[in-house]
């Protein structure tokens, strides 16, 4: 059973090299030339102003050695407060923002929702991406005034794009045949998504909402800079004051926090595997 | 009980997957589905529960048809229709309890079913059903612990609790080993006995189907070129069905086969 037209007396003694990616040798060489071209010409147009380098240094080395000695006591009240709005700004807005994901992944799967619901859906989600954080805060900052309202919605909206995008992403990769078996059985749309979905997309659905968890308290830091509440705005007021120390007490909890964050997602993720 | 009527479905893409395909199945019937790949089997059993939309023809299962049904219709009627599946098809990550009770979705309400607080009746039968293939003790395990045997049966025991008058049987045995094949297909077809189920199984081991059925259609190219008893597959017919190729060692095989079988049941 040889192929008519394939040569292989011809190939015998012949190396074998893998087939190039793109198949025009002058094609890929003016493509691989010219990004190279472009990536020197790129970094040459980067100026570096040494001289304000070395003044710089000797903030950065104030900032940094205020890690070494950081000051938790002087401003712990306002460190408290910050630190438990911002709390509250992220779980509640991730509850939110995870609870009005869920309908809207659903819609924005193709393989669960019909066309004109998919169309609308993905438009949420395209606009919940398009809008980054800060520019959203700002705005609602203008609208509800400072504070954290204006952080909680924030993060909402934007919890709703990232979360309803990657869930949906899942959904579609699920495996169709046991959806298709929970559906044979007669069961109705609702307990289709319980039984034949939901199980397949719940573990990502988890680790997706324990990052999320995570993405919205670092950012609730970031939103204070705008005026929307948060230790972000504790942050803001140490940092006009060149008050280094307390502004590392900051940061220091908001990295051991992340961290702490990050441990409990990996342990609840291994959990519902 | 089952009637299929110039049952024809084109795909999007313009393959014919059946050709005005007619077959009437009486009660109690189980009845071997064969043929090459992409000869139509899987698409034939799924228009009959309409999990594939046929593209005209009807279904008759008793005196309804399908084919015209609204979804919530087509919802009733599909609980008549127990389905075992190729790979299973188990929800992995649901218990083989779970597994099972999700046959009983068509007769449930939404919130029973979430609760997962299924009426005693069917949680007794859950059981019973578990019991007669040898997995009662492995309720409360994840679908995915089983092995490929383990699993075929739990799937058997979703479509049963059903209470289905036909089953829609497709590939059952194409990822088992020898051995599992045959114990899943003499349980199908004993437990087709027991409750005098119709039953349609696709099949590509034509010496399989040979042991166990006591009808075979013969599909090609969305056609049936087949309809008889299963000793009256000849190598002519199985070249009519598959192509050409050396048939006598197939046909040997299942002599073979069947008194192996026979005397390993007794």
């Amino acid at each position: 059973m040889s192929d008519a037209a394939f040569d292989v007396a011809g190939r015998i003694g012949q190396p074998w090299k893998k087939p190039p990616f793109i198949q025009r040798r002058w094609l890929r060489w003016t493509l691989l030339l010219g990004a190279l071209a472009y990536l020197i010409a790129a970094y040459m147009t980067i100026e570096v102003n040494w001289s304000r380098v070395y003044e710089g240094l000797e903030r950065g080395k104030k900032f940094v050695l205020a890690f070494a000695n950081p000051d938790f006591t002087t401003r712990s009240s306002d460190i408290f407060e910050g630190m438990m709005e911002s709390i509250i700004m992220t779980v509640a807005s991730s509850v939110v923002g995870i609870a009005i994901s869920i309908p809207i992944a659903l819609g924005a799967a193709r393989n669960v929702a019909p066309l004109p619901v998919y169309l609308i859906c993905r438009g949420i989600i395209a606009i919940s991406r398009a809008l980054q954080e800060i520019i959203v805060a700002i705005l609602l900052v203008a609208i509800f005034g400072f504070g954290p309202l204006a952080g909680f919605l924030t993060l909402s909206f934007a919890t709703i794009g990232f979360l309803s995008k990657l869930l949906a992403e899942d959904i579609e990769s699920m495996d169709k045949v046991q959806a298709e078996a929970i559906k044979a059985s007669g069961a109705r749309w609702t307990q289709w998504i319980n039984y034949g979905v939901q199980p397949q997309v719940m573990p990502r659905l988890i680790g997706l909402s324990m990052y999320r968890l995570d993405i919205n308290f670092r950012e609730s830091a970031i939103l204070g800079l705008v005026g929307a509440g948060g230790i972000g705005a504790t942050l803001n007021t140490a940092f006009d004051r060149y008050e280094y120390d307390t502004a590392a007490a900051i940061l220091l909890i908001i990295i051991v926090i992340v961290m702490g964050l990050e441990y409990l997602s990996g342990v609840i993720r291994a959990r519902v595997q | 009980m089952l009637r299929l009527e110039k049952l024809v479905k084109t795909y999007k893409t313009g393959d014919q997957a059946l050709k005005a395909v007619n077959l009437e199945i009486p009660e109690g019937q189980v009845l071997a589905l064969i043929g090459p790949s992409g000869a139509g089997k899987s698409t034939l059993i799924r228009c009959i529960n309409r999990l594939v939309e046929p593209t005209s023809g009807n279904v008759y299962l008793g005196d309804v048809e399908l084919t015209g049904l609204s979804a919530g219709m087509l919802r009733k009627e599909r609980r008549r229709m127990g389905m075992i599946f190729q790979e299973y098809a188990l929800v992995e990550r649901l218990s083989v309890m779970e597994n099972v009770l999700s046959g009983r979705l068509g007769y449930v309400g939404f919130w029973r079913s979430f609760l997962r607080r299924f009426p005693q009746s069917d949680v007794d039968e859950a059981f019973r059903l578990l019991d007669r293939v040898g997995l009662a003790h492995m309720a409360d395990k994840r679908a995915d612990e089983l092995s490929g045997g383990q699993r075929q049966r739990v799937g058997i025991c979703r479509a049963l609790i059903q209470n289905p008058a036909l089953l829609l049987v497709d590939e059952p045995t194409a990822s088992l080993d020898p051995k599992t094949s045959r114990q899943i297909m003499r349980l199908i077809c004993e437990l087709c006995k027991e409750r005098g189920l119709a039953a349609i199984i696709n099949i590509h081991d034509v010496a399989l189907a040979q042991m166990f059925v006591q009808r075979v259609i013969g599909l090609r190219f969305g056609e049936m070129v087949y309809d008889g008893p299963p000793d009256g597959l000849t190598p002519d017919k199985l070249t009519e069905i598959y192509g050409e190729e050396d048939w006598e060692a197939t046909i040997e095989a299942v002599d073979e086969d069947d008194l192996e079988a026979e005397s390993a049941a007794s």
